[in-house]
């Protein structure tokens, strides 16, 4: 097996057994990153940190120390994540040039668990996208392409970089973040499992913040397996985020196996449309019946807000973006353009800096916190959130987790997008509900649409109970047998 | 809700963004869509609801009031587009 095809998994074995050394797997994903260029998963490449850190690691195993969770493994870096001295840009002109001084917390705890940096991968412009179309670095391209068909298609946003890099095998792993389905839509879209874990989960520190309320990141990779692995290298309590929970991190891989018998699997009907193309409702009923054959009972179950999910979030996450983007003001780091004023410098800066999706949700943001607006926005939106997280609570007193289609549709060309912005969000209906009520979530590739695009199942759990998220998940990956390898690659 | 080119102007003038009178137009259509669909959270009754305030169930920690980081003037200058002597530098703001 090339050390390319390998998972997370395979690759810690063999590396403890001596039969492959960390070198040897940058190598081969440094040859891979250079001659699959045309994926455009990467803003920037670090083959030279990468080899470095691949051979610290390998005198570290030498030595007979390096024990850490990811020791030796080769991983992508969404470049949302704040690393020190390497260009982080948010997939945005207006952070030309920044090299943070310091190191997210997330990437901070990947290095001390040994994992190795491969490189910086594409997004849309400060994760705000659900195509990967509104990077300033160009879109990011989805290695599957349908049957009989060589359009280029999207990966899904905002983590589309990051999908398409460990899909298209320039990566055993990457990092990802999730305010509204960043995760686990391109995961659906390029056949690739992703987990948004409990919002607290994982330290926003260091990550360039969206949502702040909404915002988490989580693992993006090829089995659930390697889910489990990475998420436990990136979690865990950090006194610089307030809120970063201070909850014990379990061994996420140990209890993957212990299967769904006797589990309750609730079928939240308000998720089923007339509109829902068939091949999706047929997946779904195929998962259901995964799951039942596997011993777990299935209930339907409501979650009445479930419709009014989206519009409440684009008034939460503009709301929090235009406050939190104000900061990119042309002072600070990254792009300025110059006037005589303080103001104008202000006003030509962000006009030059943000791309139309960014402005368009600073400036319903600033609207909706608008003198006046507030209450009539804001406040009944946050309102909404509450609804809907009691729908979930209310489910979880006799339910262990949902089971949900992950995105409407497969993969769409690059060139053929949604042409509304309204449309382009009702791309994420059916994971925008997880982050509003805080819970986690993950997306698992199940199968094949009728044109050979990968298409996904969600699984939503309690507040933190990833444990039972993953159990779940891999029960679905092994009864869909999915073979995650797109042609070529 | 129908917006009209004022109130873009108004509020990317609050937001900081420049706009020109094309952009206002082509604004004016598209929040006003994404608006005219969030209208749709009126049905809801929120009567007695509290706002949510914490996502996850959590008293947020309280830390002892010290100087934990800091002292790193060059670190945060470093990105600056202009800087002189330690500071900042930006358009002159007093006449």
């Amino acid at each position: 097996m090339t050390p390319t095809d390998l998972t997370i998994a395979q690759a810690r074995d063999l590396l403890a057994k001596g039969e492959i050394s960390s070198m040897e797997l940058v190598e081969a994903h440094i040859d891979a990153m250079e001659s699959n260029r045309e994926l455009n998963a990467y803003i920037t490449e670090t083959p030279e940190k990468a080899l470095a850190m691949a051979q610290d690691s390998d005198a570290r195993r030498a030595k007979g120390e390096g024990n850490g969770l990811l020791e030796g493994i080769p991983v992508a870096i969404k470049d949302l994540f704040c690393t020190a001295d390497t260009l982080t840009t948010a997939g945005s002109h207006i952070l030309d040039g920044f090299k943070p001084f310091y190191e997210s917390t997330v990437t901070t705890n990947m290095w001390r668990e040994g994992a190795v940096m491969l490189g910086k991968t594409n997004l849309d412009e400060f994760a705000m996208g659900s195509s990967n179309l509104t990077s300033y670095h160009g879109p990011a391209i989805n290695p599957w392409k349908a049957r009989g068909d060589n359009r280029s298609r999207v990966p899904g946003g905002s983590s589309g970089g990051s999908a398409s890099a460990v899909a298209g095998r320039l990566a055993l792993g990457a990092t990802g973040t999730d305010t509204g389905g960043s995760i686990r839509q391109p995961a659906a879209f390029t056949g690739t499992v992703g987990i948004k874990p409990t919002y607290g989960r994982c330290s926003r520190w260091g990550i360039v913040a969206f949502a702040s309320s909404l915002d988490q990141a989580g693992p993006m990779t090829r089995s659930v397996r390697d889910a489990a692995i990475m998420l436990r290298a990136m979690a865990g309590h950090d006194p610089k985020d307030s809120t970063s929970a201070d909850v014990a991190v379990p061994d996420f891989e140990a209890g993957l196996d212990k299967g769904v018998k006797g589990m309750t699997i609730g079928i939240p009907k308000e998720y089923r449309s007339d509109a829902m193309a068939p091949e999706i409702e047929a997946l779904w009923q195929q998962g259901i019946k995964w799951l039942e054959e596997q011993g777990a009972r299935t209930v339907e179950i409501s979650l009445p807000h479930t419709k009014y999910a989206l519009p409440a979030y684009y008034i939460v996450a503009p709301a929090e973006a235009s406050s939190n983007l104000s900061r990119y003001d042309g002072v600070k780091y990254g792009l300025r353009v110059e006037a005589d004023d303080l103001l104008s410098m202000y006003e030509k800066t962000r006009a030059a800096g943000f791309g139309d999706e960014v402005k368009r949700r600073i400036l319903i943001g600033t609207y909706v916190l608008s003198a006046g607006y507030y209450d009539a926005y804001y406040l009944k939106a946050q309102k909404v959130r509450t609804r809907i997280a009691e729908d979930f609570r209310h489910v979880f007193g006799h339910v262990d987790a949902i089971l949900t289609p992950a995105t409407p549709s497969a993969a769409f060309p690059v060139d053929e997008p949604p042409s509304d912005p309204v449309e382009m969000y009702l791309l994420d209906t059916f994971t925008v509900p997880v982050n509003l009520a805080g819970l986690p979530g993950m997306v698992v590739p199940a199968g094949l649409s009728g044109a050979g695009l990968p298409l996904g199942l969600q699984v939503i759990g309690k507040a933190f109970d990833e444990e039972t998220v993953l159990r779940v998940g891999r029960a679905i990956e092994q009864a869909a047998d999915f073979d995650g390898r797109p042609e070529g690659y | 809700m129908s917006f009209d080119k004022t109130t873009i102007a108004r509020i990317s003038r609050l937001a900081r963004i420049a706009t020109t009178e094309a952009e206002q137009e082509r604004l004016a259509g598209e929040l006003g869509g994404i608006l005219a669909w969030v209208e749709q959270l009126d049905e809801v009754d929120v009567e007695g609801v509290a706002p949510m305030t914490s996502v996850v169930e959590m008293n947020l920690k309280a830390r002892e009031d010290v100087v934990s980081d800091g002292a790193n003037a060059e670190g945060i200058l470093k990105n600056a587009p202009r800087s002189a002597h330690g500071f900042f530098v930006v358009p002159k703001v007093v006449e």
